[in-house]
């Protein structure tokens, strides 16, 4: 992390929970998790209550597809963590590794349903140009994706074009597969509290 | 009318809390970084990056705006703002192009 309170300006309490989390999954605490965990009055408690809404609150989307739809935003973004993280995440939610990273290499001919394709090659679009026109809009609801479910996929969004840039500016370290693997089960029964 | 998406509102209270709230960076400081507009350097050149091309982010631009007197604290919160004005852009564009296409679809 390029800045040393991210890396050591914790209370005691939190400092005690970092080396049990270390101890329960043999891997080090991944930046991410540290991030949310610093000064959380000030970000990350009031963004984790939007991104556990957003990734794990009622929606029609399931979680393996609203944790594609953040592999797939930071992928546009070449958010190496990120990519890593929501890759294992979606993989392991959906039981389909082969499926997500399909639909990473060419969204056009993944073995994905259409409302998903629809949905993800707008969130794209959001991602590398900063804004969509009513016209892609419509054309994600004449995929057949109801309001709620480009409302719910506009907040996964949010929620990872905010903590892509914070991991690049931040310098999150990039682990290996391992790591990733373990973080995708903690988020998998824990979710993003 | 629908009840307002819960994620708006949780939404809604993240922007509120790190422009409005307390802070070790000035309100006025957090609002410019927020907004990526009328920031000097070398904190301009660290705030565009994060909110346009993050991954172009180096060592060289953190040490650079510390250098300047900016403490850690400080530029951790302006770091935070500036991603999350970015995103906030296009989520709130995205919402106004959303609602556009729902009112065009009631007239057909």
């Amino acid at each position: 992390m390029r800045l040393k309170i991210l890396d050591s300006g914790y209370s005691f309490g939190t400092k005690v929970l970092f080396a049990l989390i270390h101890a329960v999954s043999r891997q080090p605490v991944p930046d991410a998790a540290k991030l949310v965990f610093y000064r959380p009055d000030f970000y990350g408690a009031p963004m984790k209550e939007i991104t556990q809404e957003a990734m794990r609150g009622p929606s029609a989307w399931s979680v393996g597809d609203r944790e594609l739809m953040a592999a797939f935003v930071s992928q546009t973004n070449e958010c190496a963590f990120c990519i890593g993280a929501h890759t294992a995440t979606a993989a392991r939610a959906y039981h389909d590794e082969a499926k997500v990273y399909a639909a990473l290499a060419d969204l056009e001919t993944a073995p994905i349903e259409e409302p998903l394709r629809a949905t993800l090659r707008m969130l794209g679009k959001l991602t590398a140009e900063q804004a969509v026109t009513t016209d892609d809009i419509r054309a994600v609801l004449a995929a057949g994706v109801s309001r709620e479910q480009i409302e719910d996929a506009l907040a996964v969004s949010f929620a990872f074009n905010t903590t892509d840039r914070l991991a690049d500016a931040f310098g999150f370290f990039v682990p290996g597969p391992k790591a990733f693997e373990a973080g995708a089960k903690f988020l998998l029964r824990r979710g993003y509290r | 009318m629908l009840p307002e998406d819960k994620k708006r509102t949780a939404h809604r209270t993240l922007v509120t809390r790190i422009l409005e709230g307390d802070g070790r960076a000035s309100r006025a400081q957090r609002r410019a970084a927020f907004e990526n507009a009328g920031l000097a350097e070398p904190l301009r050149t660290l705030i565009d990056k994060v909110a346009r091309q993050p991954r172009r982010v180096t060592d060289g631009d953190i040490a650079a705006v510390l250098a300047s007197g900016e403490s850690e604290d400080q530029l951790f919160e302006l770091v935070v703002c500036a991603a999350i004005g970015q995103a906030t852009r296009q989520y709130e564009t995205a919402l106004e192009a959303l609602a556009q296409a729902m009112t065009g679809q009631k007239k057909e």
